[in-house]
């Protein structure tokens, strides 16, 4: 775009992204600052009085530091399943769409059947507690990682389609084995889709709820989306505490996205191949 | 630096052509296959056995198929089915058309753009929780944001979740404001892997950005486009969350999907029952979306 | 300086002492309690916590929370299920305890001495079997209609003993420019009171309907007196007595309207007075309550409902410490943590606990349905074992006049008929 058009486009862009993404954004941000009685209104209005302070500190003091235990373990339960997930659904998105075997039908299927099928829970934590995987935190990683391949993998899949093949051939030809091609030709070409899978995913498991739940449970296991719960339940609910806890636990991804956002498009060059 | 083509000389014979498959190896699925196979595969299929008892999670009796005769039964099965294609149909077609057009955007020379793709996928990030809480607030017929906003336009704004006919649809606008960010995003990467060097050849031939948007960026970032079809339908068919919390399938029964209809006989108790509704979803997502998907992909193989 | 550094140092050094010595003489037994995650739950929990450790030094308990409502009920089976429950957890009584399976998950606490003490109602609602399970962890609770006083008072109105006087009341309230009766649908549980707070009425008309019911018996589409909880939903809507928000107000938009004078009626269950007490305490004075009127008014009585319970597992490794627990809240000392952390909301249903003389006017109004001769009776979920779980989404439709009361209670019997199946009850 040039000049004129360019100026044109852009406050349209954000004339629209303001109606349609920041009043809802000032929405959440002036609940998490009214006192509780103002907030239970849930209407968008200024605040009579601010409580930046007084609701953050109870919202991060709330049940014993409640809020740090489980920022502590969701952070080691999304990196560590985010690169699990990285390195194993690539692998899978590469050979499934390399290798031409009569199994891919029925690999495919079982791929899609993993978005298409919510997992059983209680024959779940049967089976975790048989192999003593139950209430750990590295049995929950596993969970999430089984849970979250088929969307990787789908991405990994459809991208690698991208990737010539004769950049194998030639690493081949130069003497690469399956894990050179793949760990060094391939994966840093698929940087892009990583960056994406890294954001997508971390986003996902750090706002799980469910399997924590489920799968993970005690005070000293909680993760952060468990923390949404104190301030929430059928009878009364602390509006503005529970937009201060939304805003709060939102700090981390947003940090994420930030910075990953500029690999993917980092990729615009990089991706160009170069021969 | 020469573009790469799937068009380009062969550089092997064919004798090593036929080796290549060795470095492809087949264990490469292992630690995937390990970890996907025991801990979601097994229990999952094997709890399809659960669909033919009358299950407590503590004590469960063989009833045969008298779970799906009652699943069949179900007094809003229909309008339960219609919702959920219509909310399908309509959120991915949406994320689709929306995510691209926004990726373009966000791809081009737009001011401040590392601002305006934060604030797009945003809502991403934000929980469901917290979305759906705000969106019923600004949607409140009589003191919400979005009616008072149309009051001043001189519009009667319609009760958005209030209204039986309506509240599919509004749900629905809620769950595309929060996930055209995603499509966004697989957009972009989609668009980052096309070649440069095409747009400066079209640009040297002179043409239209609409001409690059059409003969270059759709056609190439058929991968991100197959993706996100299949993610975004798939999602759309199962969706549950957000409809949960905006309107727990109300006003009354209006707004139920399958998905809501089966958590409301998991909630009940009716374990084996919801068992014997997510099968039934299931072999219907398969129906709609196995062939969605072996299309889109055959397609791309041809090319 | 010198004066206020000698005491620290002396206290840090105690304190160090003090703490060797207690790891070394007793072996603490830790014990976990899971209760909802609601604040009053959770403030409930805390308080006898924390005297029952100030009388017993030797016991931690550790409190763990889980979301309420279904996503709560799905949480505490499949603890249950897995052998993963905590020693000690807040759970429903009636119908929803009848559905955790106790006699094999549970600890038997019939010959535990404090049942002496425990109201029959209660252990009525806790029993399985012929054994008790439970001890109550909170003080009777009731449903019926809250009114605002300020609102009678200008109007000259009189607490209704019949449906019509109530009818009447409304009319006289619409005609002076507020609303009548509060209706909160954005909560859709809100929408089923009218129905279940009617219940006292249709059991003094029908005394055997639960069992009938429970039976494959009696109807509620073919039973007049059962019907009429859902015609007078019907009826509020018909004349025009609701809020206009209705549909998308919720239980706390309600509480509001109710305490600030914006409604003058908001038919709920009396824990909302905690609720009322932790949010507009200065307002809990103009605050009164009612039971659901019916035909009759020398037959006006209260639909009452059994709060939840304590239980132990049978899978808890630390059942005597867990005992103790229980014993301590079926105790006076208990009622009293109790009433410290909730403040007065209802009678006790344990003997020798007595309420302050001061308690808000509805809980005061509540009382005499409670005393001897006075008219009450369990609500049908603590009588039958069936209560169909779409009763809610009902309630909405017939309220915002989407469906007919006697279409409603036709697809309530059918939605009925699919829980008693899945309950395997015999005649289904």
């Amino acid at each position: 775009m040039r000049g004129a058009t360019r100026y044109a486009v852009s406050a349209a862009a954000y004339l629209i992204a303001t109606f349609v993404f920041i009043v809802p954004f000032a929405f959440i941000v002036l609940t998490a600052v009214k006192d509780q009685r103002q907030s239970s209104v849930l209407d968008f209005s200024w605040p009579t009085e601010f409580h930046v302070w007084d609701n953050l500190v109870e919202v991060i003091t709330t049940r014993n530091w409640m809020v740090v235990t489980a920022f502590i373990n969701s952070t080691i339960l999304t990196v560590s399943s985010v690169a699990l997930l990285v390195v194993f659904s690539a692998m899978v998105g590469f050979v499934l769409q390399r290798r031409k075997s009569p199994w891919n039908g029925l690999i495919n299927f079982l791929i899609l059947a993993g978005l298409m099928m919510p997992p059983a829970v209680v024959p779940t934590i049967w089976l975790m507690q048989g192999i003593g995987l139950f209430g750990k935190l590295y049995g929950l990683v596993l969970i999430e990682v089984a849970y979250h391949l088929s969307f990787c993998v789908l991405l990994y899949r459809a991208f690698i389609a991208t990737i010539p093949r004769e950049l194998d051939e030639a690493a081949i030809i130069d003497g690469a084995g399956p894990l050179g091609v793949f760990f060094r030709i391939v994966l840093p070409l698929l940087w892009p889709v990583t960056a994406t899978v890294i954001v997508v995913q971390s986003v996902a498991i750090f706002n799980d709820f469910v399997n924590p739940l489920y799968y993970l449970p005690g005070n000293k296991n909680a993760t952060i989306q468990l923390t949404l719960y104190n301030f929430q339940s059928q009878y009364q609910t602390a509006y503005n505490l529970l937009f201060m806890n939304i805003v709060l636990i939102t700090i981390p991804p947003l940090l994420v996205f930030l910075f990953f956002n500029r690999q993917i498009i980092a990729g615009m060059t990089a991706g160009s191949v170069k021969g | 630096m020469a573009v790469i083509t799937g068009t380009a000389p062969r550089s092997m014979p064919s004798a090593a052509r036929r080796n290549i498959q060795s470095f492809y190896p087949a264990w490469f699925y292992l630690p995937a296959a390990i970890i996907y196979g025991i801990l979601y595969l097994l229990p999952t299929f094997s709890s399809v056995y659960f669909s033919l008892t009358r299950w407590t999670l503590f004590d469960s009796t063989f009833i045969g198929l008298e779970n799906f005769a009652q699943f069949f039964r179900e007094p809003f099965l229909i309008k339960g089915l219609v919702n959920t294609v219509i909310f399908a149909v309509v959120t991915s077609g949406s994320k689709v058309v929306l995510g691209l057009l926004l990726a373009v955007l966000l791809t081009s020379n737009v001011v401040a753009r590392g601002l305006l793709r934060s604030i797009v996928f945003f809502p991403v990030l934000v929980s469901t929780v917290g979305v759906g809480i705000t969106f019923v607030a600004m949607m409140h017929p009589t003191e919400g944001v979005i009616n008072e906003g149309l009051e001043l336009l001189g519009i009667d704004g319609p009760g958005w979740l209030t209204n039986p006919r309506l509240a599919i649809f509004s749900v629905a606008i809620v769950d595309i404001w929060k996930g055209v960010g995603l499509a966004t995003v697989i957009f972009m990467a989609g668009i980052a892997a096309i070649p440069q060097d095409y747009y400066d050849a079209a640009h040297v031939d002179g043409t239209s950005p609409f001409q690059s948007f059409r003969y270059i960026t759709l056609p190439l970032s058929r991968p991100a486009t197959v993706t996100v079809i299949t993610l975004s339908f798939i999602g759309g068919l199962r969706t549950f969350e957000l409809i949960w919390t905006m309107t727990r399938g109300g006003p009354g029964f209006s707004s139920d999907v399958i998905a809501s209809v089966i958590y409301k006989q998991y909630q009940a108790g009716f374990y084996g029952l919801s068992t014997a509704g997510n099968v039934v979803l299931f072999i219907l997502i398969a129906v709609l979306a196995v062939p969605l998907s072996i299309y889109l992909n055959r397609k791309e193989g041809h090319e | 300086m010198r004066m206020s550094f000698r005491p620290l140092l002396a206290g840090i050094a105690a304190g160090v002492f003090a703490a060797s010595l207690s790891a070394a003489a007793h072996a603490q037994t830790e014990l976990t309690l899971l209760t909802s995650s609601s604040p009053n739950s959770l403030k409930l929990a805390e308080g006898l916590v924390e005297a029952f450790e100030a009388a017993n030094p030797d016991i931690n308990i550790e409190i763990e929370t889980r979301p309420g409502g279904a996503e709560g009920d799905n949480t505490v089976k499949t603890r249950l299920a897995t052998g993963s429950m905590t020693d000690i957890f807040y759970y429903n009584s009636g119908s929803l305890f009848q559905a955790i399976n106790p006699q094999n998950n549970l600890v038997d606490l019939t010959d535990e001495p404090w049942q002496a003490d425990i109201h029959e109602n209660f252990k009525a609602v806790v029993t399985s079997g012929g054994r008790v399970y439970g001890v109550p962890a909170e003080t009777a609770m009731a449903g019926g209609i809250f009114y605002n006083r300020k609102i009678y008072e200008q109007l000259g109105l009189q607490v209704p003993k019949t449906w019509d006087e109530f009818m009447a009341n409304n009319e006289k309230i619409k005609a002076a420019g507020t609303t009548p009766v509060i209706q909160t649908y954005r909560d859709t549980w809100t929408s089923q009171l009218l129905l279940l707070a009617d219940y006292y009425n249709v059991q003094s008309v029908e005394p055997d309907f639960a069992e009938r019911y429970t039976n494959n018996q009696a109807k509620f589409a073919s039973t007049p007196a059962a019907m009429k909880g859902f015609e007078r939903l019907e009826a509020v809507h018909k004349a025009g007595y609701m809020n206009e928000d209705f549909g998308a107000a919720g239980y706390q938009d309600g509480l509001r309207m109710l305490v600030e004078g914006g409604g003058a009626h908001y038919p709920m269950l009396t824990f909302a007075i905690g609720a009322i007490r932790a949010t507009y305490p200065e307002k809990l004075g103009d605050v009164g309550f009612f039971a659901q009127p019916g035909d009759d008014a020398e037959k006006n009585g209260l639909t009452v409902w059994m709060p939840a319970s304590f239980y132990i597992p049978a899978a808890s490794p630390n059942v005597d410490a867990a005992k103790k627990f229980l014993a301590f809240v079926a105790s006076p000392a208990g009622c009293e943590a109790n009433l410290k952390a909730l403040g007065a909301t209802g009678p006790f249903l344990i003997k020798g606990c007595t309420l302050p003389a001061d308690v808000p006017p509805s809980v005061k109004d509540m009382l005499p349905y409670f005393e001897e001769g006075g008219r009450n009776a369990p609500a049908l979920e603590f009588v039958s074992p069936i209560k169909g779980p779409a009763l809610e989404q009902i309630t909405v439709e017939v309220g915002s006049g989407i469906r007919p009361a006697a279409e409603a209670a036709a697809l309530y019997d059918e939605d009925v008929r699919k829980q008693a199946q899945q309950l395997g009850l015999k005649g289904w």
